[in-house]
């Protein structure tokens, strides 16, 4: 037991912990009698793309909810970029799950755009035309300059996840965390999304992504995340995204075929 | 009709039901949004219990005992919710329906079984209030408006309900903006740093507290029809929260004016004899104006749906 702790010590020490953009420790979150994610520890790697992977139900929106104090833990630590979350909520950027919000609510796009720039206004500070210029360059990134004006309703799943991307845009963050946003989107909204995480990472960004498609995970993310409850591997997509580690997260769950296909592309 | 005989009658009554109309509505647009707006309806409900157990207390109508009365009934009732909720893992307007209609019909018994017979307190007076009542018997025409003297006689209610429209108008100017991005998306408010359970309860309190006024003044028939009806009416005016928020307060000033003018002159207009509740009417009016609205209001239809599953 004691050497585990210490084997742990150095293991925490060598990944940078103080300066990781999002060090999760022990992590326990429970919505009911069952834990929904259990003891997670998570070191998420400053300026790559990495995926939060598992099947339904494995926690990981939570895992990304929790670490956000989006949902309170019943145990366990996280720091941003080696303080505490509180400290650093102006360097975080989240788009959560499209379908967590109503999308009839009475408000046009480009003033969804501009609650990423709240931390900026404050409780009154008025709207200027710097901030409207602001809000439409990032819609300008996502392919939305056209529907400023829209109605939030009006717009198709697709559009309304670019809308979210681009509020967290606006929010010029230092670490993004998405949940689910290539879900039931149209392919030429997951090319744009995807071209603009990449240029937030060139720009040296950390991005982390609740990903659904095993089949993308190896274009698009540098590191992988696999949890079912609790953590079932990290690392780079090479070491941590194995037929081994996939069949362990997902058990039998995900047919063989699958898994061949992702070995084929691993090499 | 002139203002010797407008000012002392009707003034005062007209400005009281419009500003708890006004009052109740505008946190009526958020809760709407929520969909919290039974929260009215339940705050409405439990400050009757409060305010009888205030008046066993001291003995005597007085209104600050009642009014915190009331508003200890109104946070007992919010916490009740939260908590049959949470431990019974229920929605939320389950619970704000059992914890409402309870608290009510111990009200009524409460009322029912102790001496309130000498006092101005029933349940009657508890659903329509007494708005025709609340005259201003020391003002002779316009000019009082000047007149310390007759100005120092004005029914305490419209103060009490005039400060109280000041403080939602204020609460909802100063938290704009966490309000609507919180009522819109809450996680991600959270993730920016407001406090969201801090702010929600805010504005179920200050629901609360225009509640109470109103009911103090117009009864429990408008509080329950304003925080709903003119909210959403104006939703389906409007695409905007801004607007949407302008039309409530337009929506709610109609159905006050409409509503005490027709209670008091359209019986007569239609040959009868004798006016109806003022307080009736406008909450009436409030539901006619939602119902057209929903007939012809230009954003009525849910264009998002199809996208939204």
């Amino acid at each position: 037991m004691l050497d585990l702790i210490a084997d742990q010590g150095v293991k925490i020490a060598d990944q940078g912990l103080d300066s990781s953009p999002l060090a999760i420790r022990g992590l326990t979150v429970s919505y009911g009698q069952k834990p929904a994610v259990f003891s997670v520890d998570m070191t998420v790697q400053p300026g790559a793309m990495t995926a939060i992977i598992g099947p339904n139900g494995a926690g990981k929106s939570t895992l990304l909810k929790a670490a956000l104090g989006i949902v309170s833990p019943l145990s366990g630590q996280v720091s941003v970029f080696g303080r505490p979350l509180d400290k650093q909520r102006a360097r975080i950027a989240y788009v959560p799950q499209r379908a967590s919000v109503d999308w009839d609510f009475p408000t046009r796009v480009i003033d969804v755009i501009l609650m990423g720039l709240s931390r900026e206004l404050g409780l009154l500070g008025r709207v200027r035309a710097r901030h409207v210029s602001c809000a439409t360059e990032c819609l300008n990134r996502v392919g939305m300059q056209d529907f400023a004006d829209r109605q939030i309703g009006q717009l198709s799943g697709g559009q309304q996840q670019r809308v979210f991307l681009a509020r967290a845009l606006a929010q010029n963050a230092d670490l993004y965390l998405l949940d689910e946003p290539f879900a039931g989107v149209d392919a030429a909204t997951e090319k744009a999304i995807i071209e603009v995480l990449k240029s937030l990472k060139e720009a040296g960004k950390t991005v982390v992504v609740v990903h659904h498609d095993l089949a993308t995970v190896t274009d698009y993310f540098d590191h992988v995340f696999l949890i079912n409850t609790r953590k079932v591997a990290e690392g780079s997509v090479a070491e941590a995204f194995t037929a081994e580690t996939l069949q362990s997260a997902y058990g039998g769950r995900l047919a063989t075929a699958q898994i061949d296909q992702i070995s084929r592309a691993l090499g | 009709m002139s203002g010797e005989e407008f000012v002392p009658l009707s003034l005062t009554p007209l400005l009281i039901g419009t500003f708890a109309a006004i009052a109740c509505a505008l946190p009526g647009n958020f809760l709407v949004l929520r969909k919290q707006a039974l929260i009215g309806d339940a705050i409405s409900h439990v400050v009757l219990p409060g305010i009888v157990v205030a008046f066993l207390l001291t003995g005597a109508i007085s209104t600050w005992p009642m009014m915190l009365g009331a508003a200890g009934a109104a946070i007992l009732a919010v916490v009740l919710i939260e908590a049959i909720r949470r431990l019974g893992q229920i929605e939320p307007g389950a619970a704000m329906g059992v914890v409402f209609t309870t608290m009510f019909a111990a009200g009524v018994l409460l009322l029912e079984q102790t001496d309130t017979s000498t006092v101005h307190l029933d349940v009657e007076h508890a659903l329509y209030g007494n708005l025709e009542s609340l005259i201003w018997l020391d003002a002779t025409g316009w000019s009082s408006l000047w007149d310390l003297e007759a100005l120092a006689g004005l029914p305490p209610e419209l103060s009490r309900i005039g400060l109280t429209l000041i403080g939602v108008i204020l609460f909802t100017w100063l938290f704009w903006r966490p309000l609507k991005i919180s009522t819109f998306d809450e996680g991600f408010a959270r993730t920016i740093g407001i406090r969201t359970g801090v702010l929600g309860m805010a504005l179920v309190i200050t629901a609360a507290i225009a509640a109470v006024a109103a009911f103090d003044a117009v009864g429990s028939i408008i509080v329950i029809a304003m925080f709903i009806c003119p909210p959403a009416a104006a939703r389906m005016m409007t695409n905007r929260l801004e607007t949407q928020i302008v039309w409530s307060v337009v929506f709610a000033i109609i159905s006050a004016v409409a509503g005490y003018v027709l209670a008091g002159y359209g019986p007569l207009w239609l040959g009868g004899a004798d006016a109806v509740s003022a307080a009736g009417m406008i909450a009436t009016m409030s539901g006619l104006i939602l119902a057209l609205t929903a007939k012809f209001g230009p954003c009525r239809a849910r264009v998002g749906v199809q996208n939204s599953s």
